[in-house]
């Protein structure tokens, strides 16, 4: 097999040409196409917001279209979404937004790293060491993903109520980690899985501990997958809406609970602040997507390579 | 030793002794339980019952780690993750050296096996026959109670394999350490063994040195294996047999070899006729010394041809002649087998000696 650098890869994929290039922009475009809107709503008064036809385009574009489709950008909404008047004429109060913003991060970092570190430990677990009747294991540990949170949610409320984790961090945390586990060790058990247990024993006799062989030798080969399924927990969790609601308190509440409760008021719903926020809330996943971007895409095509 | 795997045995009441600085080779067809034997040496398998000894030291309940051999896998199993160098190194850092010891050891083990320039790639990034060396290297490195190598020029190209062949044996003939080379290919394991030992289905058919397994088979299974093109076995009747000469019944047709004194009375009826295919002259003329075969197909070697045959009753013959013999197919030969390299086995398939 010949070595290709990165950078003739890289030109090979140029080759598909100009027409199927163009042929995925315009599907990108498409998929993109909601958010871009949210994100341009984010910046437009509360009139133009509600303008029909939408007007989409920033007023410094004025020379490619008509104007009564354009609109003059503004960063109040964003300024609202930390600071705003809660009756009309009322002075500007704390909205406690930067406070969700907080708890979202923290809450879920925390329970993704945490069914990370559990959940391949686990995943490890099955792979090389496992019990009689492994499968079924794995399988129980997956019905709990079957269902739709609605059907859990009042055993989950009466054991948060009993236990006094309601409204809790530690509650939430480790509600959301047990969530984030089935498919976490499902996930590092498949990229487990396809690693060479060869290696494995060339390094036990090359005098490593099942320690050693672990950190040393198993973890540096699987660390795209650690990347792809934290991405893909931090997604689930990040936009977490049902449990959060239900089970965060007034210090503990994620954004999308407080994003829901912003909806109302004297003037109707105010879609530019809606946007604000939604913008605000796209950028932590959109910074943690694209550093390890590089690992995803390994990632996901992990073992759809030979060796 | 055994082992079962399930209802599997897959090495059956195995004893093996390697002496220091000997090299023994596992030889025989895939799914005989030569690479399983291996890893019961090196702790990767438990014998289902039986012992391991090094150096009389009984390590049967040790661990890999704890057994300090060093192994060459067929796939090599290079840490992916880790440079050529971090790869050379790993094995290092059990062994608890400084680290001005570690450097030495990179250079010599690099230096002998020709890594230097690929020190700082990772395993991704280098060519198969550079991967053999690095894993090579990596035995190499350590002081070891033995070295075992699975099959480790499999997956070479002809012509690298015969250069690592070489390559292999220099390294191996300057450790002397106790070595144990599992391979289905008999010419590595001729080229590179001071002993061989043969396997079928988990049991040890014969262990002899290159030249034994080759000139004194122990069995109809060893005279088939080892040597190309494969060894001539004929069933045959034992019918009469003096000092002299004996008689055998080639398809009916009388064939008369001196065999010596070994042929006992016991053995009359039904044997086999062992005869390799570069042990047979041709002759002029038909007698009851020789074997008269129909030429079928003719592959030139080079220096030889191998030639295919058939006796009238379509008993297949294989004969190797000098290139100087022009034959054409479907042409008749006289072929007089070389009494003093003629095998005899019994009914049983053993040899007689």
């Amino acid at each position: 097999m010949k070595w290709i650098s990165r950078k003739d890869r890289a030109r090979e994929v140029d080759r598909a040409g100009w027409g199927r290039t163009a042929g995925a922009a315009i599907a990108s475009f498409i998929y993109f196409f909601p958010v871009l809107v949210i994100i341009i709503t984010a910046f437009k008064k509360h009139t133009d917001a509600l303008a029909v036809p939408a007007k989409l385009f920033p007023d410094f574009m004025g020379w490619l279209v008509p104007e009564r489709l354009t609109f003059t950008p503004t960063l109040e909404n964003f300024v609202s979404v930390f600071s705003r008047s809660f009756t009309t004429g009322g002075a500007a109060q704390d909205t406690g937004f930067d406070l969700f913003f907080f708890n979202s991060i923290f809450i879920a970092g925390s329970s993704v790293l945490l069914a990370l570190a559990i959940g391949t430990l686990a995943a490890f677990g099955f792979s090389r060491y496992p019990l009689k009747g492994n499968d079924t294991y794995l399988f129980v540990i997956l019905t709990t993903r079957m269902l739709p949170a609605i059907v859990v949610i009042i055993p989950v409320m009466l054991m948060f109520r009993i236990t006094g984790l309601a409204g809790t961090y530690t509650g939430i945390i480790l509600l959301y980690t047990a969530f984030n586990l089935p498919f976490t060790i499902w996930m590092m058990k498949s990229f487990f899985d396809e690693l060479s247990p060869d290696v494995e024993d060339a390094a036990r006799i090359d005098g490593s501990s099942d320690r050693g062989v672990f950190f040393k030798i198993c973890m540096p080969q699987v660390v795209a997958g650690l990347a792809a399924t934290a991405v893909f927990g931090l997604i689930l969790t990040w936009n977490e809406f049902l449990f959060a609601l239900l089970l965060t308190g007034v210090d503990t509440r994620t954004v999308p609970v407080a994003m829901s409760q912003t909806i109302g008021g004297d003037i109707g719903v105010r879609w530019g602040l809606l946007a604000a926020i939604e913008t605000l809330f796209l950028i932590p996943v959109i910074l943690v997507t694209f550093f390890l971007q590089n690992q995803l895409l390994r990632g996901v095509t992990f073992g759809t390579v030979k060796r | 030793m055994t082992k079962n795997f399930g209802q599997f045995t897959a090495v059956r009441d195995v004893d093996l002794t390697v002496g220091a600085g000997e090299v023994v080779c596992l030889l025989g067809p895939s799914g005989c339980g030569k690479t399983t034997i291996l890893r019961m040496i090196a702790g990767l398998e438990t014998p289902s019952s039986g012992e391991v000894f090094f150096a009389g030291r009984n390590v049967t309940r040790l661990t890999p780690e704890q057994r300090n051999v060093a192994m060459v896998f067929q796939f090599y199993a290079l840490y992916p993750s880790l440079t050529v160098e971090e790869n050379l190194t790993f094995p290092l850092y059990a062994e608890k050296l400084s680290s001005a010891e570690r450097r030495s050891r990179v250079a010599d083990a690099s230096e002998i096996l020709q890594l230097s320039d690929i020190l700082g790639r990772k395993p991704s990034e280098i060519a198969e026959g550079e991967k053999q060396r690095v894993a090579v290297a990596r035995a190499i490195i350590r002081d070891p109670s033995c070295f075992l190598f699975d099959e480790p020029l499999s997956r070479l190209d002809v012509e690298l394999r015969e250069s690592m062949r070489a390559q292999i044996k220099e390294v191996l003939l300057g450790l002397s350490k106790p070595t144990v080379i599992v391979t289905h290919d008999q010419l590595e394991a001729l080229t590179m063994a001071d002993r061989i030992t043969i396997m079928r289905d988990g049991i040890i058919e014969q262990i002899g040195t290159p030249h034994e397994v080759f000139a004194q088979p122990q069995n109809v299974f060893v005279a088939s294996f080892i040597g190309t093109p494969q060894m001539n076995l004929l069933g045959v009747q034992l019918m009469n047999s003096n000092d002299a000469e004996t008689e055998f019944l080639l398809d009916g047709e009388p064939l008369k070899i001196s065999m010596g004194s070994k042929v006992s009375d016991s053995l009359f009826g039904d044997v086999t006729l062992g005869i390799r295919p570069r042990a047979f002259a041709l002759q002029d003329a038909a007698s009851p010394a020789a074997i008269t075969i129909k030429s079928e197909i003719i592959e030139p070697m080079g220096a030889e041809t191998l030639i295919h045959g058939r006796t009238r009753s379509d008993t297949e013959i294989r004969v190797v002649v000098p290139r100087e013999h022009r034959i054409q197919s479907g042409e008749c030969l006289h072929v007089i087998p070389d009494s003093g390299q003629v095998q005899l086995f019994n009914e049983q398939g053993n040899a007689v000696r």
